[in-house]
């Protein structure tokens, strides 16, 4: 350090340094001693701006140091550091002589131990339960024969030819491969991917839409297999619609995709003994269930068929059913003559006893009392019909008296005053109705006359007329004798004209239609201007 | 008896349906009319059956993905 010093002031040969001298002297002191530290501890605050770099403090109970890693680093870690983890870091410090601080710049944090990363799933795990992820009521049920199954694993290496040997020793099936990283940083963004990925595709189109989907993974490390821990991976399982069958690692591990999954299969072979039936079994089954339905049916033929002979034989033979009725009929015919002699001997004997009651004189005792009761009848008749007509006669009597000219009459009178008093109104009517009509009449005369010229002319307006029109323009006047009226009469002007007023002329001798008159007769010299 | 054609019947639709047709005829219980038209529709079920059973082909592919990562086409897949 002593090239550092100048000069040893006076009095003191402690050295001078400026701010900026010492700054950058602990700076190369730091970043040379501790280009590469190891250090362990647990993940303080983290903070995630949207530079992409993470800033983190480490601690242990006594200390902390703040920490940054780089946006290109941090993309590359396999876990990315979650606050309470416990961690190793690897990286080197620096210097921020700014502001009097220092830091480790990470190049790469791993959990510490098998411990810490355990911890960290478990309570990863116990959040996603927390929001339902893994309800059993989620699950559902696989399609028992998919189409098309969509695989999404490494497109080289065991798993994938594990999964389609089972397939085609099983059922054969279509299969969609979607390559994706198994491990490294990419696995969990690449496997999410894949799983919306089949999920968006449409049924039946250039990419047909899968019916299942396997994410498989051979065994490996935890921290291979950490990818299918990743919270993204374990959402995108659980929101798929197809159906999903986890298959990562071996039986003994368990990710996170495993619990969000529709089924776990321990094994990819498995899954694929979990996707499809075996097709050999399906036929078997086939056939049996054929050979059932054909002997079902004949089985229920034959069964109908022995139960028909089986009542064919029950049925009595048809000549037996006559033996009964015949020999009924047998004994009727025996009894038959005996009982027809033993009714006609039964007859006669009544007959014999109707016929010795039956004698003449009983007879002509009947109709001697119907002869009498026949004539008191017969002498009841004329009186009762000299009754009728005499009640009838009386009858008509009464009638014809109410009959007269005096109810005739009075209406006669009736209606005659009626005439009376109709024309007396009509009389008065029509004389009110004229009387209306006269002053009408008169009233509008005053009105005409009003109007009419004559009384235009009184108040000095005069009518020029030429050869007998009346004139309107002066060109109408001009050349002609002109007669001027006036209220008191006419004036004869012109050339051949003599000047002779005449009496005032009949109405009906000038136009219906009063002329507009004249404010002044025209001069009679204008005309000879033309 | 559901009214799905059975042309559009899946697999294990048509196995259900093809049990329960047997079922029924095997319990005997049915007219003889009706065992008929069971019959026939047993038969049409297990030809549906059969036709998936014999759909039976595989095909492998792997999804292409573009620079984006979202799926550009198909390449068939041989010798897993």
């Amino acid at each position: 350090m002593s090239d550092l010093i100048d000069e040893a002031p006076e009095g003191t040969n402690a050295p001078e340094f400026s701010v900026s001298e010492l700054s950058g002297a602990i700076k190369r002191m730091i970043e040379g001693e501790f280009a590469h530290v190891r250090i362990k501890g647990e993940v303080g605050r983290v903070s995630l701006p949207r530079s992409g770099h993470i800033y983190l403090d480490l601690k242990d109970d006594r200390a902390v140091i703040s920490g940054v890693i780089w946006k290109g680093v941090a993309q590359r870690l396999s876990v990315q550091p979650e606050e309470g983890m416990e961690v190793v870091a690897t990286g080197r410090l620096t210097t921020f002589p700014g502001q009097s601080k220092y830091q480790i710049v990470i190049d790469d944090i791993k959990p510490a131990g098998m411990g810490a990363l355990m911890a960290m799933l478990e309570k990863r795990k116990a959040a996603l339960a927390a929001e339902g992820l893994f309800d059993p009521a989620r699950k559902r049920p696989l399609p028992y024969l998919p189409e098309i199954i969509g695989v999404i694993t490494s497109p080289s290496g065991a798993v994938i030819r594990d999964i389609l040997h089972r397939l085609r020793d099983r059922f054969p099936r279509k299969v969609l491969i979607w390559p994706v990283a198994v491990q490294g940083d990419k696995c969990a963004s690449e496997v999410a991917r894949a799983i919306a990925g089949f999920n968006a595709l449409s049924p039946g189109g250039a990419l047909p839409r899968p019916d299942l989907l396997i994410v498989a993974r051979g065994g490996g490390s935890l921290e291979d297999l950490w990818g299918f821990n990743e919270e993204i991976v374990a959402r995108a399982a659980a929101a798929s619609d197809i159906p999903l069958i986890s298959a990562v690692g071996h039986e003994t591990d368990t990710t996170l995709i495993d619990y969000a999954a529709d089924k776990r299969a321990p094994t990819p072979t498995a899954a694929a003994e979990l996707a499809v039936p075996v097709r050999l079994e399906l036929l078997a089954w086939l056939d049996g269930q054929a050979a059932r339905l054909s002997r079902a049916q004949s089985q229920q033929l034959a069964q109908r068929g022995q139960r028909l002979r089986d009542l064919a034989r029950a049925l009595p033979r048809p000549i037996s059913l006559l033996d009964s009725p015949r020999q009924r009929l047998d004994r009727a015919a025996d009894r038959l003559p005996s009982a027809l002699t033993g009714t006609v001997q039964r007859q006669r004997l009544r007959l014999l006893q109707a016929t010795g009651s039956l004698r003449p004189a009983t007879l002509q005792r009947h109709i001697t009392a119907e002869d009498r009761s026949l004539q008191a009848t017969g002498q009841r008749l004329v009186p009762a019909l000299a009754r009728a007509i005499a009640s009838h006669r009386q009858h008509l009597q009464a009638t014809s008296s109410r009959l007269g000219v005096g109810p005739l009459r009075a209406e006669a009178q009736r209606q005659a005053r009626d005439l009376a008093r109709l024309s007396q109104r009509l009389a008065d009517a029509g004389l009110r109705q004229t009387t209306q009509w006269r002053s009408q009449l008169e009233a509008t005369e005053r009105l005409r006359e009003t109007l009419g010229y004559k009384a235009t002319l009184a108040r000095g307006y005069a009518v020029v007329r030429a050869g007998g029109q009346v004139a309107t323009t002066t060109a109408a006047a001009t050349g002609k004798a002109l007669e001027i009226e006036f209220a008191d009469g006419r004036l004869q002007l012109g050339p051949t004209a003599a000047a002779a007023p005449s009496p005032s002329p009949d109405a009906a001798e000038s136009p219906a239609k009063p002329a507009k008159p004249r404010k002044k007769p025209v001069p009679p010299g204008q005309g000879s201007l033309f | 008896m559901s009214d799905k054609p059975v042309a559009e019947m899946s697999f294990e639709e048509a196995m259900r349906a093809l049990e329960d047709v047997v079922g029924k005829l095997e319990r005997g219980d049915v007219p003889l009319e009706q065992s008929i038209a069971l019959y026939e529709r047993g038969a049409e079920l297990k030809k549906r059956c059969e036709a998936k059973l014999k759909e039976a082909e595989e095909k492998v592919a792997a999804i292409t993905l573009d620079g984006q990562g979202t799926p550009a086409g198909l390449t068939p897949v041989e010798g897993l």
